[in-house]
């Protein structure tokens, strides 16, 4: 087996301490930076995903898995900033006002890092004006929107409302995602895609960057 | 003065849990943020009111406010230090109003953080967390602890330990959340029913089943799996269906008769213990309770 299948099948049991071995293995082997990032972290964080999704992983799997990913990003990092490797794109994500569950938020977080986006998390309870503010500061393509409450879900529809108010509803998309909500609920505030998990969050995220 | 809870189950009776609780706060005033177990101590009758609404409505056992009420999930709220009078204060209020007339149940639902390796808290961590929440509410006299809306098997059985530790002899339920996927059964964290069953039943659960989830059909199957791979008395509490948008409120689609309607199934299965949980209302337990009765889905 060569060492970027063992990266991607490490990474894929989940363990943190084989990920950096081999990591670690494949740089010094002179391996490309790009080709050890696409062929073996993201390879198997791929498989992990496409397994999630067929019911065959559930979330403990995906989480341990992208926490290893992580391990690995860490050696991968400062090689990536040298070489001038750009991050896929900027993501502000939050648990929107009155709302003080972050499991999903953080989860979300955790893949779409692994994925090669950079976050920007502003936490939990956070106010409308915050995610609009923070997506034109950082200048990201897009703001995700979590929420667990049926009684916080209305609160997504301000940060929609208050984009479009500030004539800046086309500089980013707007995804949502939690427990109540469904595409029917995205198309009636306006929100440009409902993410059913983590896992279909990351591809939704890639299309609208990718296009 | 009822007679114990579990002897009477065991015995063959059927029980009619309560509704939502956050439904009935809501209408009650509690606004977007604030903390729902707070209200124990700030608007104790109204606590008092909504456990006398179940209870008129038909429910043999009622449920205390306290579902968020782990130190963990308070500390949220910067009331950590208060999880024990929080705690007391809800049972109280139910006391009050149902006296001796029907059981006292302590709600208990998941800490809102993942476990160590998976997120930052510790085993202990949570173990503590339950056990001051449920020390603090069994100062007086309750029937059952019902552990509840859980999905991750690990955290569910700290908490029916804190159960144990806290009130050895009280029975304790634990009710999981389970959502359909094509293999079958399954919560978010990847625990099918047959392992629920088995592994609720080997820490000393005395009841077992679900709760929340997409509506009462779904809630039907999962009790036949129940019934199935387990011979503990099972415990239903389903959701009013998801959700939906009506203009700008949110409903819920099940109705009080339909939900009786489908609950007749749960009762020629034998499940013991037939309630709501979000979006039905003492309307929704009225229409089970005459179902159950015998007397029809007026």
């Amino acid at each position: 087996m060569n060492i970027l299948e063992e990266l991607s099948q490490s990474l894929q049991r989940g363990v943190d301490k084989d990920v950096v071995a081999h990591t670690q293995k494949a740089i010094d082997s002179g391996l490309a930076v790009k080709q050890i990032l696409d062929d073996g972290l993201i390879a198997g964080m791929s498989i992990v995903g496409e397994r999630f999704k067929k019911h065959e992983l559930f979330l403990p799997h995906v989480l341990l898995a992208a926490k290893a990913m992580y391990a690995g990003l860490d050696l991968l990092k400062p090689l990536m900033l040298k070489e001038g490797i750009p991050t896929l794109g900027k993501v502000v994500i939050g648990t929107v006002h009155g709302d003080l569950h972050d499991i999903g938020k953080n989860l979300v977080g955790i893949m779409l890092k692994g994925a090669g986006f950079e976050i920007i998390d502003l936490g939990k309870d956070v106010p409308a004006e915050n995610f609009v503010e923070a997506a034109i500061a950082e200048n990201a393509q897009v703001i995700g929107l979590s929420a667990l409450l049926t009684t916080t879900m209305p609160t997504m529809k301000q940060v929609v409302d208050l984009a479009t108010e500030q004539n800046v509803r086309d500089k980013f998309k707007i995804v949502i995602g939690g427990a109540p909500l469904s595409d029917e609920y995205a198309q009636e505030i306006g929100a440009d895609a409902y993410c059913f998990d983590a896992v279909s969050a990351v591809d939704r995220v890639k299309q609208f960057v990718e296009n | 003065m009822c007679p114990p809870l579990l002897e009477q189950i065991n015995s063959g009776s059927l029980f009619v849990g309560d509704g939502a609780m956050g439904t009935m706060l809501f209408a009650h005033g509690l606004q977007t943020g604030d903390c729902p177990e707070k209200w124990n101590l700030d608007h104790p009758k109204t606590l008092e009111e909504i456990a006398r609404l179940y209870h008129q409505a038909g429910a043999d056992i009622v449920s205390t406010n306290t579902f968020g009420g782990s130190a963990l999930k308070l500390k949220q709220y910067g009331l950590g230090d208060r999880t024990e009078e929080i705690n007391a204060a809800a049972v109280c209020a139910v006391r009050n109003a149902i006296g001796d007339e029907a059981y006292l149940s302590v709600s208990c639902g998941p800490c809102g953080q993942l476990i160590e390796p998976l997120g930052d808290v510790s085993e202990d961590a949570v173990f503590d967390s339950f056990l001051r929440q449920l020390r603090g509410a069994t100062q007086t006299p309750v029937d059952l602890i019902c552990v509840e809306t859980m999905t991750d098997l690990s955290e569910t059985k700290l908490a029916a330990k804190a159960a144990q530790t806290a009130a050895p002899g009280v029975p304790v339920a634990v009710t999981m959340t389970f959502d359909e996927t094509p293999n079958g059964f399954y919560t978010m964290m990847g625990v099918s029913i047959v392992q629920a069953a088995q592994e609720l039943s080997d820490a000393g659960v005395d009841i077992i089943g679900s709760n929340c989830g997409n509506g009462i059909e779904n809630m039907i199957k999962i009790a036949h799996e129940f019934k199935a791979c387990s011979s503990l008395p099972i415990m239903i509490q389903s959701n009013a269906g998801l959700p939906v948008l009506n203009g700008d409120r949110l409903t819920y689609p099940e109705t009080p008769e339909f939900m009786a309607d489908q609950c007749r199934e749960l009762v020629e299965l034998g499940v013991s213990i037939i309630g709501g949980c979000c979006g039905t209302t003492p309307e929704h337990i009225r229409a089970i309770r005459a179902m159950v009765d015998g007397r029809g889905v007026d």
